[in-house]
């Protein structure tokens, strides 16, 4: 109970100094349509959200709420549209894999559509350990595989995972590399070697 | 078992030599922000800036000193610490850049299409920038301490709320994702949780800045137009609606904190 009324205060505390009056979604709309121009490859149809961007930007008294049973259908969703890879070969090579971890490139109003998008994986995971400059947006990744092992149950997931990360959480941190296509399928190969692949440094 | 005891101790001390690593690697950040904060090469936009304040310029060639941004007009000192607010004459909100451009096109006669045009760090916005950088530092180490009684300041908020948490684009990415809670990093790069007191207070007490991996002073529409390339959105046009709600945001949420500007960034 004192822990619950110490949480109220803070958030009492949080907001206290004015009245925060309610925006009304039609004023959010209009200010986002009039606010922005498109530039390059970064067009204004993608202030346009789907139904999973617009149910994770639905706030209640300044937080972050979504529906249960919207969540549960959402990730549904996402996990039916998952595309696994059609010749069954789900390995690359983890070299390459590295790579594509390393690079952040891709899809800004910089960048070109016939550039190569990277997965900026080191933005927010560890992998392999010698590199000391990764983010912790989302969890280690260092000894994936080895933690994991590579029964089938692990390689599909970790392909879904990849593919779509919202079939598991619909408000992840983390991007939909094969859904928005930002990762091309045998990119995707070359990530999946570099987590699974007991040769691969994050596997050491 | 043994042999599963020493790997374990093994994996122990790899995973304590990288984050000794990791941590000194920041220690060294931060020593060479310490050693460049002695020398803020912000000083020689503050200094430019102070000079295209008080000299007639424009069309009408007239100075900026009857420029009212919020305190009267000409008032200078503590002024940034009190934006963005609303402003009668204009009935908008407007953050410390938007006013300043009103000022230009209101006293001076400059082309507000010619300001809107301008690429940063050129042209009208050059000169911009660097008055933002004189009249910020006549607020340093006075308290962060917008208004927010006007019913548009306090839409403004909730606008700004709103759009902190909208997520958009091919990576889903809104603000929030990045800025919306304690401790994160992308890369070795804190980041602020701006959605509360501490981060906010950090984040908007620190910009404008000079940004040493461009070489340039950076108004907090730049910063803020670098967010949204980074978050795969479409490029924000200049003073608009979601950089001024934005801006309200986070200087609320800062209420409190020490202006600490310029600041100098990575």
């Amino acid at each position: 109970m004192k822990s619950l009324y110490i949480k109220i205060t803070i958030t009492l505390i949080g907001v206290a100094s004015f009245q925060i009056s309610k925006a009304q979604d039609s004023d959010l709309k209009k200010m986002m349509n009039s606010s922005f121009v498109s530039v390059g490859i970064a067009s204004l149809d993608r202030l346009v959200q789907d139904e999973n961007q617009l149910a994770c930007s639905s706030l209640k008294n300044g937080q972050l709420n979504i529906d249960s049973k919207l969540q549960s259908r959402i990730e549904k969703n996402n996990l039916k549209s998952i595309v696994y890879p059609s010749d069954g070969n789900y390995f690359g090579k983890w070299s390459e894999g590295e790579k594509i971890a390393q690079s952040g490139k891709g899809a800004t109003w910089s960048d070109k559509n016939e550039d190569v998008n990277g997965g900026s994986c080191y933005n927010c995971h560890q992998l392999d350990k010698k590199e000391i400059a990764y983010g912790n947006i989302g969890p280690s990744l260092y000894n994936y595989g080895k933690l994991r092992g590579n029964s089938e149950a692990v390689v599909k997931y970790t392909w879904a995972k990849l593919y779509n990360a919202k079939a598991f959480n619909a408000c992840s941190a983390m991007p939909r590399f094969g859904h928005f296509k930002l990762l091309t399928e045998n990119q995707i190969r070359d990530l999946m070697a570099l987590l699974l692949d007991p040769q691969s440094p994050v596997n050491q | 078992m043994l042999k599963l005891v020493s790997f374990a101790a093994t994996v122990l001390i790899f995973s304590a030599s990288s984050i000794a690593n990791a941590q000194s690697a920041a220690d060294d950040i931060a020593k060479y922000r310490e050693m460049l904060a002695d020398g803020n090469p912000s000083e020689l936009y503050e200094g430019a800036g102070e000079e295209l304040w008080s000299k007639p310029a424009g069309p009408k060639a007239k100075s900026l000193e009857t420029c009212d941004l919020g305190l009267g007009p000409g008032v200078v000192d503590g002024a940034f610490a009190q934006l963005p607010r609303y402003f009668k004459d204009t009935d908008r909100v407007q953050d410390l850049d938007s006013r300043l451009v009103t000022c230009m096109v209101e006293i001076q006669g400059v082309d507000l299409n010619s300001i809107m045009a301008d690429e940063f760090g050129k042209g009208h916005k050059k000169d911009l920038e660097a008055i933002v950088a004189y009249v910020v530092t006549h607020s340093k180490g006075m308290k962060i301490n917008p208004p927010m009684s006007h019913p548009k300041e306090k839409a403004f908020y909730a606008l700004g709320q709103k759009a902190f948490f909208y997520r958009g684009g091919p990576m889903d990415f809104a603000c929030a994702t990045c800025h919306g809670s304690d401790d994160k990093r992308i890369r070795m790069q804190d980041l602020a949780n701006i959605s509360a007191g501490g981060g906010a207070q950090l984040a908007w007490g620190t910009w404008p800045a000079y940004r040493v991996s461009s070489g340039e002073f950076w108004t907090m529409q730049r910063r803020l137009a670098d967010c949204f390339r980074q978050q795969r959105f479409p490029a924000p046009k200049f003073t608009s609606d979601v950089t001024i709600a934005l801006s309200v945001y986070m200087a609320a949420n800062a209420k409190g904190g020490i202006v600490q500007t310029p600041g100098l960034k990575r």
